[in-house]
């Protein structure tokens, strides 16, 4: 009897849950001058979320950066343009991977720990013992995690798009042969400053709203048990990589 | 209070380094580099085509760049226009009746000068003006004088097949 209700849920759930994420967000925005006044929790966060990130994004970014700059130098070289290679390299970083790719691993290593750690204190009662204490969880708990992330990966997507460029170049210059004066002029030539780099940020600044706001909705509506805690985790990654994807496609038609 | 001092050291690094990141990417990747080049000192060469020449285009003397272009105008009244190179101060040595020349890298590459050194004595300065260019070589003007120079001379060869007249330009270099 109740089959057809269930049928209908995965929709209207859905709507009513980026509703709610959305007024999550006015209320996390609210919280957000009081949490300033507390600028010790904020550098804790982004500590966390943020430099401890880095040796995964700056390992990933590397590699990413060799791959890209052999399979462009291997598909370029049928033409005879390997010199456009690190073109290809910047351009292909700076608006796409370097943001898309940094995103999905900062949902990965910061949004699932974000989601565990604040579904925890859901789920052990902390955040409804700091409501007891007249402490606000909104500005003490989600407001400078949040933030960090926000303030995290333009920063983290600035580092994968450098170390990309050097693993790119490491491979093209250093072991192919490109000439190391070519790799740097032809990208200077065709990357601009404002229509390539800072919409690269910019992107990263969205991702970074989206991919967190994911998180710590999904930690503080977690139901309160294990096993809760364990979907939760893994909805921040599914939702956080759908939605940024999405995301993604409509900032790259808007900017591009 | 140690811990609390590792926080706030690893977020300072964190944050220094990302924008060290940045800085790097908007300084090094973009064509703001061009500008970090030493003192340069300015020549002035006047072509009536320039072809697709760009703004900090490289100037080019035996394949080496020695500077960029700084500045792209036009004559009001010769209607020509006036390109203006700014030479590295490291290369004082270029003859004043040297040529500059628009070449194109590689077939389809960007354009950049190229400078043919000359004999004379004296050596460019300052404000000094190219006695000989050579304009930008126009792949469309050059197929349109093929083909019209390969119709022009005999009028009568217009009914041969198309195939035997594409073989006609590579042909007559060869005699």
């Amino acid at each position: 009897m109740s089959a057809k209700p269930q049928r209908f849920a995965p929709l209207s759930d859905s709507i009513a849950q980026i509703g709610a994420c959305t007024l999550f967000l006015f209320s996390i925005l609210a919280a957000v001058p009081r949490s300033l006044l507390k600028p010790r929790l904020l550098i804790q966060q982004i500590y966390f979320i943020g430099a401890m990130s880095l040796v995964i994004i700056m390992t990933c970014g590397l590699f990413v950066g060799m791959v890209l700059g052999l399979q462009s130098y291997n598909a370029l070289s049928t033409f005879g343009a390997t010199e456009k290679v690190s073109t290809l390299l910047a351009l292909s970083l700076f608006r796409e991977l370097g943001p898309v790719i940094t995103v999905l691993l900062f949902a990965g290593r910061a949004g699932t720990s974000i989601t565990a750690e604040i579904g925890l204190m859901r789920a052990t009662d902390q955040l409804a013992a700091m409501e007891m204490m007249a402490v606000d969880p909104m500005s003490y708990v989600i407001a400078p995690r949040f933030l960090a992330g926000v303030i995290s990966m333009p920063l983290l997507a600035s580092v994968f798009n450098m170390m990309g460029i050097l693993g790119g170049f490491l491979v093209t210059v250093s072991w192919l042969g490109v000439d190391s004066g070519t790799f740097w002029s032809n990208m200077t030539d065709s990357v601009a400053l404002g229509k390539d780099i800072l919409n690269g940020v910019a992107k990263a600044f969205a991702f970074g709203i989206v991919s967190t706001l994911i998180a710590v909705y999904q930690g503080y509506t977690t139901p309160a048990t294990s096993e809760g805690v364990a979907y939760a985790t893994t909805r921040t990654v599914v939702f956080s990589s759908i939605a940024i994807l999405a995301i993604d496609f409509l900032m790259t038609a808007f900017l591009l | 209070m140690s811990q609390k001092r590792s926080f706030q050291f690893g977020t300072g690094l964190f944050i220094l380094l990302g924008f060290a990141a940045l800085g790097f990417l908007a300084t090094q990747t973009t064509s703001l580099a061009n500008y970090t080049e030493g003192a340069t000192y300015n020549v002035v060469g006047h072509f009536t085509n320039i072809g697709q020449l760009k703004l900090r285009a490289p100037v080019k003397i035996a394949g080496v760049r020695i500077g960029s272009v700084k500045a792209i105008t036009l004559t009001p009244d010769k209607l020509d226009a006036i390109v203006t190179l700014g030479i590295d101060k490291r290369y004082v040595q270029i003859p004043d009746d040297s040529a500059a020349a628009i070449f194109t890298s590689g077939l389809l590459g960007d354009q950049y000068v190229g400078i043919q050194p000359g004999g004379s004595p004296d050596m460019l300065k300052e404000g000094d003006q190219f006695v000989l260019t050579q304009n930008a070589m126009q792949l469309e003007e050059l197929i349109g004088k093929f083909l019209v120079g390969n119709d022009s001379p005999k009028k009568d060869a217009a009914a041969k097949p198309a195939a035997d007249s594409a073989d006609k330009p590579a042909s007559q270099p060869n005699k």
